[in-house]
């Protein structure tokens, strides 16, 4: 058993995540539904994300308010940023490490601020931004707690889309393969992988609750399509993209 | 009156000093994206009878400013860019120097402007677009006005330089007399003034003592102010010329000039602009040529003291050890945040232009963390900034040895 007076570890959770924990049947319920979608879906194709580009950005589009000022954290080539100023009119800055990323942003007329995010924010003041980002980027964070804490410090409304690491694909992966997945959009094994921190919606929104956030908005790409985010959406979405502010 | 005393002093002894008999060695035909043949121009911006006055107090006049332009004004004359230059630079940023021979300054023969790589048809700040001005700043010794120039006061009969009588003066006289150079050719506005070294920093300052005239600024390897080290380098510098025996309380002219003391100076300069990493690439422990064995004396014999005597020695050669005191004084003084009450975030509040800050990562002069500070500070208040760090074994010089990777992103940020 771990230190309980590790900061890092919460024995709440620690209780709530032993499998005998578990309400009676709960457990062979959820078995049987990641082995009924298995069977069924198999041998069906499955719904390519690639036509579908970065279906977060259309959703984060619609999402912030014109001449909003937006810090997008890992912006790479500033894509989102371009659009979101031409279309919205934001006040837009960006963040990212890696120097090609940031010369083709700013060749994008981008405003790019090259710094590693794995230092986190600490010298960005507080409250500067309306809206800061985190597209597909939390799970390539060394802390990525620290930098959910940073977002809303830093900013009134967070963004985060990631890759749900619970959707069933990536579960029976798991469980009939016995290795960690690769998928089209986990494309790489695990040890070229820039995905560190692998985690669920389910985990995602236990951090909500016990970090006096609220969920505004939350949109999913599942079955091949962008809908809103539904309470059955830990097992069926691939990739989940939630608005989040401080209560 | 204005100049020619002054560089008489200079011109002679590098007559007697040997590199007059140098070969030009300038191609017969200009290299791609070259800016040619160039010729400075001087202007007398202020006259005797409306002296200038000054940021610490007192009046200058009359002030002459030599310059350079490259490229076409556009009809709208909305395309010109200003170059500001580093403490040891001139107007001469690019392009071969057509006059080099008439004014002495025989190492132009040699080589191009100093931002050559980064000026010229198609290069990232693209004469063929914009119409590039690079002033000599106040106290140097390139054609501005500066402690070589004749002292009015002297009196007709016994023309006398200024040496320690000229006034203290700061990169905001710099800014205001370039500012007065541009009303003078009928420019209102930047389209961007771009800068390294100190000259990033008269960058920044012309940002924000006329935010609405300029649109864009670059800001190379500088930042807000000088730390704690930089100021020591300054000091130590400054200390090596006022102890020559030579120096004779600035008024050397016209007799030995205090060349061991700038030499000195220099020496210690340059291993700022290196980086650990760069000398040790290039020099190592490496012997001098002709040194067998380590002697047991005090003369050259590592590579790296030659390199560092011939630097001094060249430096002397083509400046003025009393611009040189000047020049690093106003360095010293520079602080940006005194537009914000000593607050840098509420400075950069009243900055109108797109900001580029551009950092090395080597450099230890002005190290990135400096340089990132500068950015927050705009970030904080309100402003949107491009701030890049730029990997390179070049230390505080890789804004002028790196023209590829500082080019891509000028060129960049410049476009939009």
């Amino acid at each position: 058993m771990p230190l309980p007076d590790d900061p890092r570890i919460d024995p709440g959770l620690l209780a709530q995540r032993e499998v005998e924990r578990l309400p009676p049947g709960l457990f062979e319920w959820r078995v049987a539904e990641v082995v009924q979608l298995a069977s069924s879906r198999n041998g069906r194709a499955h719904p390519r994300l690639s036509k579908h580009g970065r279906w977060q950005d259309e959703v984060i589009a619609r999402e912030i308010e014109p001449g909003a000022r937006v810090l997008d954290l890992g912006c790479g080539d500033g894509q989102l940023l371009e659009r979101l100023q031409r279309e919205q009119k934001v006040q837009g800055q960006g963040v990212e490490i890696d120097a090609k990323a940031v010369l083709a942003a700013t060749l994008r007329g981008v405003s790019v601020f090259q710094a590693d995010l794995g230092e986190g924010l600490r010298r960005f003041p507080d409250g500067s931004f309306d809206v800061v980002i985190l597209e597909e980027t939390l799970q390539t964070l060394a802390k990525p707690r620290l930098m959910l804490g940073e977002m809303l410090r830093v900013g009134r409304r967070g963004i985060v889309s990631f890759p749900n690491f619970a959707h069933w694909r990536v579960v029976v992966n798991l469980v009939a393969h016995g290795r960690m997945p690769v998928t089209e959009r986990l494309p790489y094994p695990w040890y070229d992988s820039d995905n560190i921190h692998p985690f669920t919606l389910q985990d995602l929104l236990d951090w909500v609750d016990a970090s006096g956030v609220r969920i505004v908005a939350g949109h999913s790409f599942a079955e091949g399509s962008v809908r809103a985010l539904r309470p059955e959406d830990n097992l069926h979405a691939e990739e989940v993209l939630v608005v989040v502010e401080r209560k | 009156m204005n100049l020619a005393p002054a560089h008489a002093g200079i011109h002679s002894r590098l007559a007697s000093s040997g590199p007059g008999s140098d070969q030009n060695p300038r191609p017969s035909r200009e290299p791609l994206g070259s800016v040619g043949s160039t010729k400075a121009k001087t202007i007398r911006l202020v006259t005797a009878d409306a002296p200038f006055g000054l940021e610490l107090g007192g009046r200058i006049g009359p002030i002459d400013v030599e310059y350079e332009t490259y490229g076409t004004l556009s009809e709208r004359r909305d395309n010109v860019v200003l170059v500001a230059h580093a403490l040891s630079g001139d107007a001469h940023a690019a392009g071969w120097d057509t006059n080099a021979q008439d004014t002495g300054r025989l190492w132009r023969t040699r080589k191009p402007g100093w931002w050559d790589a980064v000026i010229g048809p198609g290069k990232a700040i693209d004469t063929e677009k914009y119409f590039v001005i690079c002033p000599n700043v106040l106290g140097s010794c390139y054609g501005t006005t500066g402690p070589s120039s004749v002292d009015p006061t002297s009196g007709p009969t016994s023309p006398t330089p200024y040496g320690l009588r000229f006034p203290k003066v700061t990169i905001g006289d710099w800014a205001e007399l370039h500012v007065r150079l541009l009303d003078t050719l009928g420019i209102d506005r930047l389209y961007a003034v771009v800068g390294g070294s100190v000259g990033g920093q008269q960058a920044l300052e012309m940002a924000l003592r006329f935010p609405d005239r300029v649109e864009r600024t670059i800001i190379m390897a500088a930042s807000a102010r000088l730390s704690a080290q930089g100021l020591s380098f300054n000091a130590v510098g400054r200390t090596c010329i006022l102890n020559d025996p030579h120096f004779l309380g600035g008024d050397y002219y016209g007799k030995e000039p205090p060349a061991a003391g700038l030499a000195s100076a220099r020496m210690l300069a340059h291993i700022t602009y290196l980086s650990d990493e760069g000398m040790q690439e290039k020099f190592g422990r490496r012997l001098e040529a002709g040194t067998l064995a380590p002697s047991g004396g005090f003369g050259v014999e590592f590579a790296v003291e030659g390199y560092l005597a011939h630097q001094g020695k060249r430096f002397v050669e083509r400046f003025d050890a009393n611009s040189y005191l000047y020049l690093t004084r106003a360095m010293d003084y520079y602080d940006a945040s005194v537009w914000g009450g000593g607050d840098i975030t509420e400075a950069c509040r009243r900055i109108q232009a797109r900001v580029l800050i551009v950092s090395f990562d080597s450099d230890w002069l002005c190290p990135p963390e400096s340089c990132r500070d500068l950015a927050l500070a705009l970030i904080k208040s309100g402003k949107k900034v491009t701030y890049a760090n730029v990997s390179s074994r070049f230390g505080h010089d890789s804004f002028l040895l790196e023209p590829q990777t500082v080019a891509g992103i000028m060129n960049g940020f410049l476009a939009n």
